[in-house]
């Protein structure tokens, strides 16, 4: 008894809160691990495993929240677990409705989590949430019961996907509910009626499965075909998995008993299928149009979903959250890379200084540096690796918001992301995120059409918006495409002419398009409630070239747009081309080097007298003197040769004279700003080989010097 | 005008009262900061020059990875003949989570000053702010001109902050 006592008294003394913390990174991890995916179920036919695992993310959030004394957290994520545990055991069949009011708890979730966090005062009532959960876990909810409202008002025209089309409400109850329904089967052309009869088979060797009856005479009819009717209680794609042991989905169809027998769209919506072979010609667009939203309950016009390849390798995609990681602070890591960084200076001047050394005597010594030197590069790419992440952080973003946001604009999209394992700098990733939220969000809005006006030009209804992410090179290429409308070479001609800008008609559609960086530029169309009131774009552009990108845009009229971003992998390194000015030593970044030229001081022409400018391969450009722009003092004339490098910025070229071209290398970009203030013309600074400061030109500053 | 604020009248409303105080040399005039500003004391090394930067910005060092601005206080003040040798020293000062360096002739050591021993400042016309002087210390046969160093460094006068 004394012990029990002392035992329940330890434990009440024992403070929790300081786990607190812990619990709701955990909790937040979970839910997001969740919300994505919830966003790739196919509703039709749910992956097992996918269903196990947001039933684990809701478990373990639900245990904490318990453990923890959270009472709404752990009461809306049990009745969650009730409906998964359901799903998971086939119990119930999976419904658009159901995934919805999943996301939406989520979202609850969140909610709750940040008031017991401190975030906000907002006391959120979830009991709505929880009965309507509690409807779809007893398998009462139809889909007009569908908590989400407005998704289901949009996504009411749309073409649906199961058998009886014509009977969409009824087909949706039929699958949330297990009762027995009654189902015209078609099976064909057979090349072996035989097989037909082993379909019929299946259900003598599965119990449960229902039952089935010949509707034919039980010969194949002038098409090779047969047909059946079935009850059952089983789903249209639970059967089509089975039959597909005998014969191929697609030359199954499945009907409603008594719907319209004229509706051709079949169960799995892939046109072809023997029954309406004679049908074919006039029924190929809708087929098509139902193939496109084939995955798309009627509730949920936007399916998210990876690229195919990224779906083969599932098991290791790395938008999962990996549980075999450590957490660690930005701070640690930063101060890691500050210190190998000293490391890599230390070691270049051993080396350095190792080069003065009789090799023979010293042998052993210069083994040992080479040694070190391979190391310390070792070193240094794992310590920069820690801080590259996966683009899917970003990229995970979109699903969720383009589903929204297509719900509503009345549109369908479906998004496809490929490329998301690609890594970038962690800080890069921070900045992008905002910049590639906006485009994307762009290619929705203004690219993507409507269903109808999509439907009238031969389109596929649902529009399609890729993402891609490779590395090419130093740099990251990232791809925003989309396959809505694209850009009308015409408007944006007489838009700028309108706004009295610079344009002719001879300019090629690379140069129109990009006028639609330029500030202030906004077509009327373009002008919605969600996004473009005629800014953005021109920020779009200048947060990009800010990080050290391009970004550039193709489109063609009807055909689509893709927006290409290319920043370099991180802030943090730099390929740098030092020059010496004087006896100074300034870095360019190598990635504005266009090519250096050896010339007389006389092939230097002025105009009028002050400017100066130079002939390189028949074009004149600015000459800009180094050691004027920094005042670098002089110790002895300049010699009568001097060195030329042609680079560019912002879509310009200028020509730098330097005295000698010391080197390439990758320096560590510092901030000059931490300690001291914005340098004109000098965009950083990095630490060389033997610990002295050189200064990292701006060749942005440069050319718009020259150029004013 | 602004007022200049002494140690003594700071230390009447309980706001800045610095008890331990480094000092260090500027020709023949000897100064006093708080010492919990400085972070370390450093020999000179030639900086990089920054271009079209004050005459006193000497410019930029590296300071274990962290570029740091020097500045030479002499220049700064005006304290006629300035050369660099071995015995030059650069005090690395932390004020408001900046690190700056400042070019002294010399260190000499930290002082526990007492408020009473701390006189203010007259008024006088110079090179320096005389809102930057806390007071005046006085030791048996020394005087120290007490620097609010912090305030020095950022005011805008010294182009530190841009």
């Amino acid at each position: 008894m004394s012990e029990q006592t002392s035992a329940g008294s330890s434990g009440a003394d024992f403070d929790l809160s300081q786990f607190y913390q812990v619990f709701f990174e955990e909790a937040a991890e979970n839910l997001a691990n969740m919300e994505t995916l919830l966003l790739e179920l196919d509703v039709q036919a749910p992956d097992d495993e996918e269903l196990n695992a947001i039933f684990r993310c809701a478990h373990s959030i639900k245990g904490g929240a318990a453990t923890f004394g959270f009472q709404d957290v752990a009461d809306l994520t049990h009745v969650m677990e009730t409906l998964l545990d359901r799903l998971r055991r086939h119990e119930l069949a999976l419904t658009a409705g159901m995934v919805d009011v999943l996301l939406e708890s989520g979202d609850a979730l969140n909610g709750l989590l940040d008031r017991h966090r401190g975030v906000t005062d907002t006391v959120l009532d979830a009991s709505e949430l929880v009965a309507s959960i509690r409807a779809h876990a007893d398998g009462l909810a139809s889909v007009e019961a569908a908590p989400a409202a407005s998704i289901a008002a949009v996504a009411a025209p749309a073409p649906l996907k199961p058998a009886g089309a014509a009977a969409p409400a009824r087909t949706i109850v039929a699958k949330a509910t297990p009762a027995e329904r009654v189902l015209d089967v078609v099976v064909g052309p057979l090349d072996d009626p035989a097989l037909a009869d082993q379909l019929a088979e299946l259900f003598n060797e599965i119990p449960g499965l229902g039952r089935i009856a010949a509707a034919d005479s039980g010969k194949p009819d002038a098409q090779n075909k047969r047909q059946f009717v079935v009850h059952t209680t089983s789903t249209d794609d639970d059967l089509l998995d089975l039959f597909t042991f005998h014969v191929s989905r697609e030359l199954v169809a499945i009907r409603v008993a008594g719907a319209a027998p004229a509706e051709p769209v079949s169960s799995t919506g892939i046109e072809g299928f023997g029954l309406f072979a004679d049908l074919e010609p006039a029924v190929q667009p809708v087929a098509k149009a139902a193939e496109a939203v084939a995955p798309t309950a009627p509730a949920a016009p936007v399916v998210p979903r990876a690229a195919k390849p990224e779906r083969a390798d599932k098991p290791d995609k790395s938008s999962a959250v990996d549980t075999t990681t450590l957490r660690v602070s930005v701070e640690k890591v930063d101060q890691l890379i500050n210190l190998v960084g000293e490391l890599v200076i230390t070691q270049a001047m051993l080396a350095q200084n190792g080069r003065n050394l009789d090799p023979i005597a010293h042998q052993q010594l210069m083994g040992n540096l080479v040694d070190l030197e391979r190391n310390t590069r070792l070193l240094q790419e794992s310590v920069m690796a820690i801080r590259m992440i996966p683009m899917a952080v970003v990229f995970n973003r979109f699903p969720r918001m383009l589903r929204d946001l297509a719900a509503k604009l009345g549109k369908q999209v479906e998004l496809h992301t490929v490329g998301e394992a690609t890594e970038l700098d962690k800080g890069m990733i921070e900045k992008i995120t905002d910049p590639l939220t906006h485009l994307v969000r762009n290619a929705l809005d203004h690219g993507i059409e409507l269903p109808q006006a999509r439907a009238a030009q031969g389109k596929s209804e649902a529009g399609t918006i890729t993402l891609s992410a490779q590395h090419k090179g130093g740099s990251i290429a990232i791809e925003v495409r989309d396959d809505g409308k694209g850009l009308a070479r015409q408007k944006i001609l007489d838009k700028a002419r309108e706004k009295g800008m610079a344009v002719h008609d001879a300019m090629t559609d690379h140069e129109v398009f990009q006028l639609i960086f330029e500030p202030g530029f906004s077509t009327a169309e373009q002008v919605t409630e969600v996004s473009g009131r005629g800014v953005g774009m021109d920020v779009v552009r200048r947060n990009i070239l800010s990080l050290g990108g391009t970004v550039e845009l193709d489109s063609a009229d009807g055909y689509g747009t893709r927006v290409t971003v290319r920043l370099p992998l991180t802030l943090a390194i730099m390929d740098g081309m030092s020059v010496a000015v004087g006896d100074e030593i300034y870095i360019l970044p190598l990635a504005s080097v266009i090519e250096s030229i050896k010339l007389d001081q006389q092939q230097i022409r002025s105009v009028a007298g002050a400017n100066r400018v130079i002939e390189v391969r028949k074009e004149f450009l600015p000459v800009v003197e180094l050691d004027e722009v920094f005042r670098v003092p002089r110790f002895e004339a300049r010699s009568e040769s001097a060195i030329m490098i042609v680079v560019e910025a912002e879509g310009a070229r200028v020509a730098l004279l330097v005295d000698e071209l010391v080197g390439q290398h990758q320096v560590v970009v510092k901030n000059l700003e931490a300690n001291y203030r914005k340098v004109p013309g000098v965009s950083g600074a990095t630490i060389l080989g033997d610990g002295r400061v050189a200064l990292i030109l701006d060749v942005g500053h440069m050319v718009r010097r020259a150029r004013h | 005008m602004q007022l200049a604020e002494t140690a003594v009248q700071a230390a009447a409303r309980g706001t800045v009262k610095p008890r331990e105080y480094l000092t260090f040399r500027l020709g023949a005039e000897e100064y006093g900061i708080d010492i919990l500003k400085v972070q370390e004391i450093r020999g000179y090394e030639q900086p990089t020059r920054i271009a079209n930067a004050p005459e006193f910005i000497k410019g930029v060092v590296n300071l274990r990875g962290v570029i740091v601005p020097i500045l030479d206080l002499r220049l700064r003040f005006g304290l006629g003949s300035v050369e660099y040798n071995n015995f030059t020293v650069v005090i690395i000062l932390n004020v408001r989570n900046r690190v700056v360096g400042i070019v002294v002739d010399s260190v000499s050591d930290v002082l526990e000053l007492p408020p009473e021993s701390v006189r203010e400042a007259p008024e006088m016309s110079s090179v320096v702010d005389s809102s930057h002087i806390l007071g005046l210390g006085t030791l048996t046969d020394r005087m120290l001109i007490l620097v609010d160093i912090e305030r020095l460094i950022l005011s805008p006068d010294m182009a530190i902050i841009g």
